[in-house]
This record gives C-alpha cells, structure tokens and sequence, in this order.
C-alpha cells in the first residue's frame, strides 16, 4: 500500500510547512516576515527555509503574497512598502538597516517578468554593472560575458554578434540575455519572478532548460503562474494563499499528495 | 533539447524491465521446483512474493508523480499508461507462480506421472520464455513482435489441454493419481494464466506503438484449463 | 463542410514581399471552440487578424485567398469592416476596457449603433455581463470605472462589450496569458458557457487551456496549418509527428 497521508478534508491542518534537516544546507531562510501596504497586511508569517542549490517555487493565485514575500528577499519592496522581520543569509539579517542592498542584491539577484535588458549591446548588457563596480581588465570581461553566456544557454546563439543591440533579441533571448547579465554579477541566489509568464512554449522550455542547468551552482526560488511549470523544474514548492505561506513541501508530494484542502483545490484548478 | 521527463522514463522503463526479470526468473524456478518436488526452492518463492509486490507499487507511485507532475499527451501518456498496466499484469504473473510453489508443497508425497510433469515444464518454459521476450520487446518497442509472442499463447493453451486431456485419463486408469492430478489441473491453469496475462501486456504495447487498443487473443476463451 | 460559417481558402499574407502565412485552408463550423495553438512566429495571432481585417490598419499588410463569412468575401471592397468586426468580435490580450464605467463599456458598442433607449440597454448589458461570468460580482458598482477591476474582472467587461453587440463569431488572442490561473479558470468558465451560442476561435500558448475547453484544435507552424482535428484526437493520436512533438513538449 502507498503511505497513508490521504488528504484529510475534514480536519485538514491548516498549514503544513516543510522543515529541513539539521544536514540540509540552507541557502536563505525568512523568520517572522510581515509585509505592510500602508496599513494593509499583504504578507503574513512567512517563515521559510530554502536550500542550497535546489530550484524552489512559490505558487498561489494573484493577490496571494508570493511576488511580495519573492520581492522582499532582495528588499525590492523597501520603498513601497514595509517590512518586518529576519531574512537571514549567511548569518547576517540582510532585512537590517545596516545592510548595503546594492552589495546584498550582487548575491542575491533578481530576474523579473518583463525581459528588460539594456537598451545597449549584448556585450555591454552584460559588462554594465561590472565596469560599474570598478572592474577595467578586458580579458576578464569578456571571460565573464562568455561564462555567463554559456550558463545561460545563449552563447551558442549570440556569439558572433555580441556587438548587437540586446532589443534586437527575441523574447525568449532577451530573458535568458537577463538571467545571463544576473549571474555575471556572480551571486548565490537568483530569484525570478514569474520569467517566462510572457513567453512562448518553446522559450518557456529554453528558460526551463537554463534553470536546470544553473541550479548546480546557484540557489533559485521562482514565482509562477504556471503550475506545470513548478511541477516540471521545481525541488520544493510553496503554496501562497492570502498573504501567508499554506504549503511547502517537496514538489512530488505537493503534487501527488498535498496535506492541506487549500493546496489541494488549486493545484488540481478547483477554483471554487 | 532535455527533457526532465525523458530522464525520469528512462529510470522507470528499468524499473519495470528489472521487475520482468525478476517475474520472469521466479516463474521458471517455480515451475522447475514443482517438478522436482523441491519444497526448498518452493517457500523460498512463496516468501520472495513479497518483494515483486513492493517493486510494483513502487513503480505505479512513480507513474502517479509523472502523471501529476508533467501531464503527458499523446506518446508519453500512453508510454505511462502501458506502464502502469503492464506492471500489473507482472504482479498478477508472481502471484501465479506463488500458487504454483504452494502447489509443491502440497503435491508432495502423492503419487505422481512424470509424463504430465514432463508437459508441464514445457508449459513452464514457454511461459517464461514468453515472458522474458515480451520484455525484449517491450524495450525495443516493437509492436510487430507484440503480435507474434501473443500468438504462441496458442501453444501453451494447447499444452494445458494435453494435461488436462492426460490427467483425466491417468485418473480413469488409477484413482490414487486423483490428488496429484489435480494439483496438474491447477498448476497448468496457473502457467496458462500467466500466458494470458503476456498477451495483455502485448497489447499494451500495441496500444504504446499505435494508440489503438487491440484484442490479441480474440475469441480464446481464458478459461482457467 | 455544409454547415461551416466561416471558410477561408489559400490564406496567404504579406509584409511587404515576405510570406507569413504559406496558403491553406480553415473552416469553421457554426458555434463551438476552436483553439489555435503553435509555437510565437508560427502565424496563428496573424491569421485570426487577417479574419476580422485587423491588418487592414497596417502598412505594407497584404492578404489574399478566401475568407467567407455566411456566404460572403470578407475582402471585397463592399464589406463594411466596422459591420464586419461587430459580427466578428475580437479579445486580445491585455484587457483594454475604455476609461468608462463597467455599463458605459458594455453599453459602447450599441450606443455607436443607435440603441440608445435605456431599457434595452439595461437588458442587454445585465444579459452580456450574465453571459461573460461578471454580473454577481459587478451587478452592484455598474457605474464604477472599468479600470478598477481585476485584470481578470477587465478581461470578462471586454468579453461582455464584444458580445454585447451580438457578434457571430467571437476571436480571442492568448485572452489569458496575462492573467493568474484563478482568473483564467473564469475566463474559460465564461467560454464554456457561450460556446453553444457562439463560434469561439481562441489563440492560446496554454496547450492545456486548448485541451480543457475546445472541441477543435488547429497547429500552426512556420505560416503554415499543419494539422486541425477533434481536440481529444489532437493531444491523444495527433495525425503529423510535427503536432505530436510540439505538444509533448519536444521542441529541440
């Protein structure tokens, strides 16, 4: 007989938060996350644990708090909104005053719906922030455009044209060019926010694809509206519903045998 | 370009080739044992039951994750499906085998005819070799062969008729072969079931190839002799 | 076929001297959904335009071939498009309702036809937003602005308005693409439940949003058809391995 973890509707817990080992190496954890708009509480308890080098997805319907609690990890939110509570990263509270949120963001990037690359050349798209910060040594530039190129999975198709303007890519180009210029930047976590909501089946695929592959070296937690999406690339998954966190758990048990009624109903289109 | 879902296939073929395997080798030894009334051999069996039980549920569990997490189409639904099917027709096949091992224990002591064992083990060793081909070409994906292995159910079908035909005349000619016949009427049933279920998974494998559900044993009734 | 509303023949268009769509032929017939899938580029968000003349308002836009619409050509120099696009509707992508009110938007369209005396209006605006799955949750605020719904409640208004004047044939591009799954579920709600009184010709990326609610499934590829049958066909027994391979998903 399979486990015995039948969803029980009628005494279903209300929330069911998976907890990882004392073994398990966490790459980002959130302790007591609350998110205000004003007086309006859009984020409640979000208390999770995410680890290293494993490819997390936070699912829930609009309005439900995953884009807040995603946008918050980098502290996208600070100046919309507030928020309380730890977000810790290598023991260090990166939700503290005194941290420098330029430096935190090199370590924790963020990648969003909208392709937006630069309007420069793929080269450029790339070197920008790197010559920013200093960096002046032209072979290693072009070291890290081809790397992150390659991680990315878009050298192969841009490498005779690095001068050419990023805006000339295609859609599916211009997001992975933007996950690409996020890791030359050669941080531990990559958060996206919903990166392939705009894109076709075969870009989606190519993005999936990337996502695969940088996850041996890089920690990724993605927001999506696509359920199949999270089924199809995702370690661990973490249902949001009204600005609180209802499951989280391995993606296979989420999507086989979820513990909560809630979870259940969305994840099988149940919308009431 | 990859596909997580190939990889994840790929382990369950295996699994379900491994699982055949092991079906397959336990029918032999079963039918082996029960005529060399070796009662060692045959708990032996009765116990390793247990274990193409788990393999089974293992592998519809991981058809139930692919299914929910990659809502296959087309070929992959159907590769899953015959999956999910087919591994219960092995599990069937073990239980069969079981019976037959049980069938020794019993049989032991009785008076017996090595003509009907003899046909037996022929049974024995064609269901297996069936079982084992269905394999082959369960692997190679070939729905051409599917038909042909099904067509030597044929065979088996008439050589269980043989040991019923014999068993009934043994007992005409001395009533003492009454129990040990019966235990024959049994065990053929069981090794001509077990041919049954391998033309099932053969249209399966049809079904995989083609999306066509066919009826390979047309018209043969599977009556349990 | 016999009963087809909508047939178009040798369906070529142009930018400029580039082929987009390479000349085959679609039928429709009355009522019913057909989902019209393939991959961006393929030319299925082209050809539903090239049905209600959107490309007419585009340099450089050349259409030829057949399109006929109850027995006539779409094309011909008669055909008044403004007549045209109310009996064939469209919905697009992004919501766009009108910086009106909810009964302002739906009422638009009628108001343009002359429909202006209140009580008719009232009835058809209360039966089109009933149809498009929005009444009970706008029935209330009718006069407030459309733009502060939900882009989901703003894509059902859009369906109202376009059904409000009684199209035939209602075109839908990717209706839900920008919408969370909660959203769309109502959407295609609000499709099944128009689907026998209307044609419903979707575009949509989500393979799984065609198979849910259709009943006829067309693959482009490349500007070209590749294959159109029964939805439960399409994504079981597909007839060309192109559609089989873009449905499960290998694309390499």
């Amino acid at each position: 007989m399979l486990e015995n973890e039948a969803l029980n509707t009628d005494n279903a817990p209300l929330r069911n938060i998976y907890r990882f080992g004392e073994d398990a190496e966490i790459a980002l954890s959130t302790h007591g996350l609350r998110v205000f708009y004003g007086d309006n509480e859009a984020l409640s308890e979000g208390d999770l644990e995410f680890e290293r080098y494993k490819i997390t997805s936070l699912i829930g319907a609009s309005g439900s708090g995953k884009s807040t609690f995603l946008r918050s990890l980098n502290r996208m939110n600070d100046n919309i909104a507030t928020v309380k509570g730890q977000i810790m990263y290598r023991g260090i509270d990166i939700n503290s005053k005194e941290v420098d949120v330029y430096e935190m963001r090199r370590h924790i990037g963020m990648v969003f719906q909208r392709p937006n690359p630069f309007a420069k050349s793929i080269r450029d798209n790339i070197t920008f922030a790197l010559k920013q910060r200093g960096m002046r040594d032209k072979a290693k530039l072009e070291e890290i455009v081809e790397t992150s190129l390659k991680q990315a999975a878009l050298w192969d198709q841009v490498k005779d044209d690095l001068g050419k303007s990023a805006l000339a890519l295609s859609g599916g180009q211009q997001q992975r060019l933007v996950i690409a210029r996020a890791i030359a930047m050669k941080p531990d976590i990559l958060l996206l926010d919903e990166p392939a909501s705009a894109l076709d089946p075969i870009s989606t695929s190519q993005i999936e694809d990337t996502l695969l592959e940088l996850k041996e070296k890089y920690t990724i937690v993605i927001v999506t509206h696509n359920m199949q999406q999270a089924a199809r690339i995702s370690d661990y998954t973490a249902f949001f519903h009204l600005g609180k966190a209802i499951e989280y758990d391995e993606t296979r048990k989420i999507f086989t045998r979820p513990k909560v009624k809630l979870t259940n109903d969305y994840i099988s289109g149940n919308f009431g | 370009m990859r596909r997580l879902f190939d990889e994840e296939l790929s382990d369950l073929d295996a699994s379900f080739t491994e699982m055949g395997m092991l079906v397959s080798e336990t029918i032999g030894k079963a039918v082996v044992a029960f005529v060399n009334h070796d009662r060692d051999t045959a708990l032996e069996i009765i116990k390793s039951d247990e274990q193409i039980n788990q393999r089974e549920v293992a592998i519809e569990k991981k058809t139930f994750e692919m299914i929910a997490l990659y809502q296959p189409v087309t070929i992959d639904l159907r590769e899953i499906v015959t999956v999910l099917k087919a591994v219960s027709e092995l599990e069937r096949m073990g239980d069969h085998a079981r019976d037959v091992a049980e069938a020794t224990i019993r049989v032991k002591g009785t008076k017996r005819s090595a003509e009907i064992e003899e046909t037996i083990a022929k049974m024995g060793e064609q269901t297996r070799q069936m079982v084992k081909d269905i394999l082959g070409v369960y692997v190679n994906d070939d729905a051409q062969a599917a038909s042909i292995i099904a067509a030597n159910n044929v065979s088996v079908g008439e050589l269980s008729h043989q040991v019923r035909l014999d068993v009934i005349a043994n007992i005409e000619k001395d009533s003492e072969l009454a129990t040990s016949g019966t235990d024959y009427l049994i065990v053929a049933g069981h090794l001509k079931r077990i041919a049954d279920y391998v033309t099932n998974i053969a249209e399966w494998i049809v079904y995989k190839r083609t999306g066509k559900i066919v009826d390979l044993n047309p018209g043969n009734s599977s009556s349990f002799v | 076929m016999a009963d087809s509303i909508l047939t178009t023949e040798n369906v070529r268009l142009y930018y400029g001297d580039k082929e987009a769509l390479h000349g085959f032929d679609l039928d429709f017939p009355e009522k019913g959904i057909t989902a019209l899938i393939g991959p961006s580029g393929s030319g299925k968000s082209t050809y539903i335009r090239a049905i209600n003349r959107m490309h007419d308002l585009t340099e450089g836009v050349t259409v030829t071939g057949n399109f006929m619409f109850k027995g006539n050509n779409i094309y011909a120099p008669t055909t008044d498009t403004v007549e045209l696009r109310k009996q064939i509707g469209m919905v697009f992508q992004q919501p766009n309702p009108f910086p009106f009110s909810i009964y302002d938007n739906v009422a638009f369209g009628l108001r343009i036809a002359g429909k202006t005396k209140k009580v008719e209006l009232d009835e058809i605006v209360e039966k089109s937003l009933k149809q498009a799955a929005i009444w009970d949750e706008v029935k209330d605020v009718l006069h407030k602005s459309a733009l502060s719904l939900s882009g989901g409640q703003q894509q059902r208004v859009s369906i109202a308005r376009t059904l409000a004047v009684s199209p035939d044939i209602l075109l839908l591009d990717e209706p839900t693409s920008a919408l969370d799954p909660v959203s769309s579920h109502k959407i295609e709600e609000t499709l099944m439940n128009i689907r026998n009184d209307y044609t419903i010709i979707i575009v949509t990326h989500n393979m799984s949003q065609a198979s849910r609610i259709s009943d006829r499934t067309a693959f482009f590829m490349d500007g070209n058809l590749i294959e159109v049958s029964p939805t439960t066909q399409l994504f079981t027994d597909p007839k060309e391995k192109q559609t089989q391979d873009y449905i499960t998903g290998r694309f390499g």
